[in-house]
């Protein structure tokens, strides 16, 4: 009897802000000490490099007013004690690190290459683009019209490639590699996973062997061995040499991601597509490899992601790429000592576009996993 | 469909005419590589064969830390350096990745909201920076500490300056080795322990404490014998002398640079299979295991951890070997690795492009084989096992 009058305690909140706050930083005494301490150090490091990098940062005028031409013009070289970063560098070398050494009277054709890069790359990225089919006619061109309005040749006038640099060297290697790669890697997927003994065993021996060995040695392959291999007075050139071993390299992971592909494919695909009288590469081209592929698109993602940051690699064999600008602008002595400003920028725009295409990949596997149809193929 | 080409249609035919077209081509090819390549190397005057491993380096490498060189010693010891210098820090980044990946992974999953965004930056931070880069950036902060003269002392033994950390030597007398061997016997004796203890529970159900007798075994044994033996262990310690330190044992920037940044690069990605493979337990069996009443960090070791391995290792064995093809990119820094050493200044010097490169190759073919099985039999010993 009394037990029903007895008073009950309002339930501890568990919605709301403070529920949240509760369960997620509160939950108990060891859960508490972590938040405070984590605060604690957010607290001091926070303020400090927000004051570094911004507040107290130079952009393009030090304190005094004046614009930085070196670096012992940056408020921290002047003042020590209360400077902050020195963007100067970055804002002054901006060319540099955006377009290498391309004559500044042909850019606009840079220019101009990369706007088609990201009309070319839209109807990838995006597949529910309205007139898609012929975003995608411009897409296969892309590559011939880039090819001339960089290099030069039908009336553009000629720019050599030991020109080209940062951020340009940078999205031609990526892309070039990866969209190279891709057809080889699907021939040599197939390949492996041919029944005729000789062609599987020769796919495998390629793909393990480049799998197993460091891109640098790949490079070095290119740089040194490969002028031994070719006749006299074939004469290649650094960035296609450099090509080479990036798209060797390239195609036998990719081959790997797309034989996971291939795996998963249901021997009744392949069963259905024989009896319909398909020969193999029929079946293939029509069956098996669209939905190969369809599946496969997230770890292909995350492939090019790594042959991305793996682009840094030819600065070792002399290719000026974005990160090559970057220690060639700290080897001039009117930038010296400038490091923590040069690598924070170049980490930060390697972070875009990697962190871009994490962020794809991931919405593709999500997409993948909750419908059918996925478009993008 | 019979097609009037007749024997062509055959698929057995076709088969054998395909790939003999593919060896023959393939052959063609070769011959072609081989005789441009012949005919070129003779035009520009650059020997072939072996016998350059014999001839004299003519030049110093600054971290050997095994053998000992000088620059009079052979191009094959050039070899040995490098590939005893790529496996340190190799072996040394894995288990510090492994560690800290480890750590991260369950940290990442940790109910504290704020931990684990924490954890989720810089996991996202350093898988999506270029590992050169960081590399590079290590190295930067490493060359810009104090100098010599000013290096910093920790607890009055260590010195870090820019040309390195420098640390006492310990210096092995005579009644060492007995301390050694008990180590190694102590060690060998808690395995076996291990597997007793293991089959008795079984049998029995009965426990034994093995963690605490393999402690005992393996530190306090061989701790009491080497004072019995009157510490035959003394120290050298580094002494400034002049622009630089003299004596001690000295860890150089370049080494740091590297395993800082092969270990913190690829530590992100274990810490994401990790959390995977946790991930993947099912959450009755947490909720099983609760319920029979075991203790919350038994739960973690006997139920959840068994599981997650299974899905974890595959993918940190292609981790491991990344990380030992990474560790290549030591040529960035000036670290002697087998690519910065042999193939990069022996390759220079003796001109020989073709037998440095292929040498490189085939051994990091071999060490890549290597991890893989090995990693493959651990793979296997923790897999279902069918009965």
């Amino acid at each position: 009897m009394n037990e029903m009058n007895e008073v009950r305690k309002p339930p501890v909140a568990t919605t709301g802000i403070i529920g949240w706050f509760r369960i997620n930083l509160f939950f108990n005494w060891t859960n508490s000490l972590i938040t405070l301490f984590v605060i604690y150090c957010l607290y001091q490091f926070i303020p400090w490099i927000l004051d570094w990098t911004i507040f107290s940062a130079d952009f393009k005028y030090n304190y005094l007013g004046e614009q930085i031409t070196n670096q012992e013009m940056c408020s921290r070289n002047l003042d020590p004690e209360n400077g902050g970063a020195c963007w100067a560098v970055i804002y002054v070398r901006f060319y540099q690190f955006i377009y290498g050494f391309y004559p500044k009277v042909e850019v606009w054709r840079v220019n101009i290459a990369y706007a088609m890069l990201a009309l070319a790359l839209l109807p990838l990225l995006y597949a529910k683009l309205p007139y898609r089919k012929y975003f995608l006619y411009f897409t296969y061109i892309f590559p011939v019209i880039a090819y001339f309005l960089l290099n030069g040749g039908l009336g553009f006038t000629e720019v050599s490639t030991n020109k080209w640099g940062g951020l340009l060297v940078t999205l031609v290697l990526g892309c070039t590699g990866i969209a190279l790669a891709f057809p080889i890697g699907i021939m040599l997927a197939l390949g492996r996973r041919s029944k005729l003994p000789v062609i599987s065993m020769m796919c495998t021996l390629f793909i393990e062997f480049i799998r197993g060995v460091p891109l640098i040695t790949l490079l070095f392959f290119g740089m040194v061995m490969l002028p031994l291999f070719l006749p006299e007075g074939i004469d290649m050139d650094g960035l296609v040499r450099v090509l080479v071993a990036v798209t060797l390299f390239q195609s036998a992971y990719m081959a790997e991601v797309i034989r996971g592909g291939l795996q998963a494919i249901p021997p009744g695909q392949y069963e259905a597509a024989k009896s319909l009288g398909m020969s193999y590469w029929r079946m293939n081209l029509l069956i098996i490899l669209p939905q190969a592929i369809r599946i496969s698109i997230p770890p292909i993602v995350n492939t090019s992601i790594g042959l991305f940051k793996d682009t840094t690699l030819v600065i070792i064999v002399g290719i000026l790429d974005l990160l090559g600008i970057g220690r060639g602008t700290l080897a001039d002595t009117n930038w010296l000592g400038l490091s923590y400003e040069i690598y924070f920028f170049v980490s930060l725009v390697f972070f875009i576009f990697t962190f871009g295409m994490s962020r794809y990949s991931l919405y593709l596997e999500k997409k993948l996993k909750t419908g059918i149809n996925m478009g993008a193929d | 469909m019979r097609s009037n080409l007749g024997f062509f249609s055959d698929e057995k035919f076709r088969s054998i005419f395909f790939q003999t077209l593919v060896v023959g081509l393939f052959a063609l090819g070769l011959f072609f590589v081989i005789s441009t390549t012949s005919y070129n190397l003779e035009k520009r005057n650059i020997a072939t064969g072996w016998s350059f491993l014999q001839n004299p380096a003519g030049f110093d490498i600054s971290f050997s830390p095994f053998l000992e060189f000088k620059s009079t010693d052979t191009h094959l010891k050039v070899y040995f350096v490098g590939v005893l210098n790529t496996l340190l820090v190799s072996i040394t980044g894995c288990i510090a990745a492994t560690i800290l990946g480890f750590i991260l992974g369950i940290v990442r999953l940790s109910s504290n909201w704020l931990l684990s965004r924490l954890v989720y930056i810089y996991v996202e931070f350093s898988r999506n920076v270029p590992l050169l880069l960081q590399i590079i950036l290590w190295y930067s902060i490493l060359i810009q500490l104090p100098r010599v003269k000013q290096s910093l002392q920790v607890l009055d033994v260590f010195y870090i300056s820019n040309r390195g950390l420098y640390s006492p030597r310990p210096i092995f007398e005579s009644g060492f080795s007995y301390v050694l061997i008990a180590i190694v016997l102590a060690l060998i004796s808690s395995f076996l322990i291990n597997r007793w203890a293991k089959k008795r529970q079984d049998k029995t159900g009965q426990q034994f404490p093995v963690f605490s007798s393999s402690i005992g075994l393996i530190f306090i044994v061989p701790l009491i014998l080497f004072f019995i033996l009157g510490s035959p262990l003394s120290f050298e310690h580094p002494e400034l002398k002049g622009f630089n330190f003299k004596g001690g044992l000295v860890i150089r920037p370049e080494f740091i640079a590297m395993f800082l940044a092969l270990s913190i690069y690829t530590a992100a990605f274990i810490s994401e299979i990790v959390r995977a493979g946790i991930m993947s337990v099912s959450k009755g069996q947490r909720e099983a295991s609760a319920a029979i009443g075991l203790k919350q960090t038994w739960i973690m070791r006997l139920i959840i951890i068994p599981q997650a391995l299974r899905v974890i290792v595959p993918p940190l064995t292609s981790q491991y070997l990344n990380l030992t093809k990474n560790s290549s990119l030591g040529i960035a820094v000036g670290y002697a690795d087998l690519v910065h050493g042999f193939g990069g200044i022996s390759l220079n010097q003796t001109g020989q492009a073709i037998e440095c490169m292929a040498i490189v190759m085939a051994t990091y073919l071999s060490i890549s084989l290597t991890i893989s099985f090995f990693m493959n039999i651990y793979n296997r010993s923790i897999q279902f096992k069918e009965k």
